[in-house]
C-alpha cells in the first residue's frame, strides 16, 4: 500500500483515496487537423514505460478530488515528490527512464 | 530424447528413479544463431520448439535472465479457453485452444490439461446481454459456447450463492465446456524438453543488456556473457518489452502493471471448473492439489516490482467471499505479483518492426497463458518466413496507426 501525500489536502493518504491516471505532461495537440496518423497514434496510445522513475497523473477520487503529479520509481515504488498540476518536477526522469 | 511412459516409469522404479536424463541440457553460448529469442518462458520456448519442429530452424537460442518458466508462466492462474468476441482475437485463440488439444501428446509430457469448462457469470441486464452476443459471436466463430440460466449455473456449482438475497445475484452465464486450465509449469518444461531434442540452446543465466544494429537490420545481442551474433531477433519479454524495445529507441503501445494471484491452503475437492465473474471481478478455479488459485485484478500504477498493493488483493477476496460465502474461512496459503504488458485495446501484438529481423510477440496484457502454443505456433511463422501468420496479421504494431483496433476489453477484462 503506497502512502500517497496530496500537494491540495496537504496530507499524506493510503493508497485507497487515490486513483492512478497513468502518464503526466501530455499535451493536448493545439493542431489536430495537421497531425499525420503516427502522430496521432502517439497522442493516443504510445506512452513512456520507464523501468526507473516515472512521472505520473493521480487523482485524489475521495478527497479533493482533484488530479496532481507524482514522480514515482517503477521498480522499487518510491514516490520521490509529488507537485501540483501546471507545476514541473524537482527530480528529473532521464531519458532512457533509469533511475 | 528419453520418451515418457507407464512401462519407462516402471522400469526406473527398478533403480530407485536415480538414472532419470536431464530434461534439458545447459549448454555454452554459441558465436552465432539463426534465431535469438529473447526469454524463455513458455511463449518464447514454444516460439522455439514451432521453428525448430514446423520450419526447420535449429539453430536457435533461448535466452533467459532468470530461470526458464519463472516469468509470468509460473504467475498466472493457468486458466485456457478462447470465448472472445472479434473475429480476429477468437480465430487466434480458438487456434491456440485446439494446439493445446492435442499437446501432451506432442510434447510427451504430462500438461495437466484438464477441460473442465470455464462459467462467465452475469449479475445485471446488460451482462447478460454480453454474454448473449458472446455465445452468438463464438458460435459463429465455430467456437462452442452456451448461454445457461441461474438454475444450470446452480446445479453445475451448488457452493455458488446464485440466491436472490445475494447482493450481485447470478442470472445467468456463458459456458464453455472445452475450456479448462492446464499446469503451468508443465508448459514451460514441455516445450523446453522438447525444444532441447529438436537442438534449441536454452541459456538461462544470460541476460540482454543490447541489441547491435548495422545498417537498419539486427546483428545480434550483448549479454552479460558477451556478444551473441544472430541472423533474427525474436522479442518475447512480457512485461520487460518496453524495456527491449528502449534498447533499439523504439516505444511500444504497452504499459507493464502488477497482476496479483493467489492461492489458498489446500482442501478436498469442492469446485470442478473454472468460475468468472467481470462484476464483481473475481475468479476461481481448484488445482489438483487442492488449492484454491484465485486471480486479482491489475493495479492502476505502473509497476516493475513483481508485487502489488494489498488493496487490490482485499477486493477479490471480497468479490470471491460474496460468490462462494463457504470460502470464507478458507486460509491463503501465498500471494504474488507477475508484470503483465497491457495494450490499449487488451489485445497483443505479434509482428514485424520497422528494424530488419527484429520480432516482437508482447502486450498479452492478463491473458497470455491460455494462447502460449497458439502464440508461439504463429509468432514461429511470423519470424521464419519474415511475413506475419494469417492469423498473426490483425495483431502488428501498425494497428495503432490505422486504427484498426481489436477492442477485446469485454472478453479479456477481468477473465485473465
Amino acid at each position: 500500500m503506497l502512502l500517497i501525500h496530496c500537494p491540495y489536502c496537504e496530507e499524506s493518504r493510503e493508497e485507497e483515496e487515490f486513483s492512478s491516471a497513468g502518464q503526466a505532461h501530455i499535451e493536448r495537440p493545439l493542431n489536430p487537423d495537421e497531425l499525420s496518423d503516427e502522430q496521432w497514434a502517439r497522442y493516443l496510445f504510445f506512452r513512456k514505460n520507464p523501468r526507473g522513475l516515472h512521472h505520473e497523473m493521480w487523482l485524489h477520487a475521495h478527497g479533493c478530488r482533484k488530479y496532481f503529479n507524482i514522480t514515482r520509481n517503477t521498480v522499487t515504488y518510491q514516490i520521490m515528490e509529488t507537485y501540483k498540476m501546471g507545476q514541473q518536477p524537482s527530480v528529473i526522469a532521464s531519458e532512457e527512464g533509469q533511475s | 530424447m528419453q520418451q515418457y511412459s507407464g512401462f519407462g516409469l516402471f522400469k526406473h522404479s527398478l533403480t530407485y528413479h536415480e538414472n532419470w536424463q536431464r530434461v534439458w541440457s545447459n549448454p555454452i553460448p554459441k558465436k552465432h544463431y539463426d534465431v535469438v529469442i529473447i526469454g524463455g518462458g513458455a511463449h518464447g520456448l514454444a516460439t522455439a520448439y514451432y521453428l525448430a519442429k514446423e520450419h526447420g530452424i535449429t539453430n536457435i537460442a533461448v535466452v533467459e535472465k532468470g530461470y526458464l518458466g519463472g516469468g509470468n508462466t509460473a504467475r498466472n492462474t493457468t486458466i485456457v479457453r478462447s470465448n472472445y468476441l472479434w473475429d480476429e482475437a477468437s480465430h487466434l485463440y480458438e487456434h491456440s485452444l485446439k494446439l493445446w488439444e492435442g499437446l501432451a501428446q506432442e510434447l510427451n509430457y504430462n500438461l495437466m490439461f484438464s477441460q473442465r469448462g470455464v462459467l462467465n457469470l452475469g449479475h445485471t441486464l446488460q451482462d447478460m446481454r454480453d454474454i448473449e452476443r458472446r455465445v452468438n459471436a463464438n458460435r459463429l466463430n465455430g467456437i462452442d459456447g452456451e448461454v445457461l440460466t441461474t438454475a444450470q449455473v446452480q446445479e453445475m456449482v451448488p457452493i455458488l450463492d446464485c440466491s436472490k438475497g445475494a447482493r450481485y445475484p447470478v442470472m445467468g452465464a456463458s459456458w464453455q465446456a472445452r475450456a479448462g486450465t492446464a499446469r503451468h509449469d508443465a508448459v514451460a518444461w514441455g516445450f523446453a524438453r522438447a525444444a532441447d531434442a529438436l537442438g534449441v540452446d536454452l541459456l538461462q543465466q544470460t541476460e540482454v543488456t543490447g541489441i547491435r544494429r548495422k545498417d537498419g537490420a539486427v546483428e545480434g545481442v550483448e549479454t552479460n556473457r558477451g556478444f551473441i551474433s544472430a541472423g533474427k531477433v525474436a522479442c518475447v519479454a512480457a512485461g520487460n518489452s518496453s524495456v527491449i524495445a528502449k534498447m533499439v529507441g523504439m516505444e511500444l503501445p504497452l504499459e507493464s502493471h502488477p497482476l496479483q494471484a493467489m492461492v489458498s491452503e489446500p482442501l478436498k475437492p469442492i469446485l470442478d471448473t473454472v468460475v468468472m465473474s467481470n462484476h464483481v471481478h473475481g475468479y476461481v478455479s481448484q488445482s489438483d492439489k487442492g488449492d484454491l488459485v484465485i486471480g486479482a485484478g491489475i493495479d492502476g500504477y505502473l509497476g516493475y516490482g513483481q508485487r502489488g498493493s494489498f488493496n487490490v488483493v482485499e477486493h477479490t477476496i471480497a468479490a470471491i467471499i460474496e460468490m462462494f460465502p463457504v470460502f470464507s474461512r478458507v486460509r491463503l496459503n501465498r500471494a504474488w505479483g507477475g508484470i503483465v504488458d497491457t495494450c490499449p485495446d487488451a489485445c497483443p501484438i505479434i509482428s514485424k518492426t520497422h528494424i530488419k529481423g527484429l520480432y516482437f510477440n508482447c502486450g498479452w496484457g492478463t491473458g497470455g497463458f491460455k494462447a502460449t502454443p497458439g502464440a508461439g505456433h504463429v509468432f514461429a511463422h511470423t519470424i521464419a518466413h519474415d511475413d506475419p501468420h494469417p492469423l498473426a496479421k490483425p495483431f502488428s504494431i501498425d494497428r495503432f496507426t490505422s486504427g484498426e483496433l481489436i477492442d477485446e476489453h469485454g472478453a479479456a477484462g477481468v477473465a485473465h
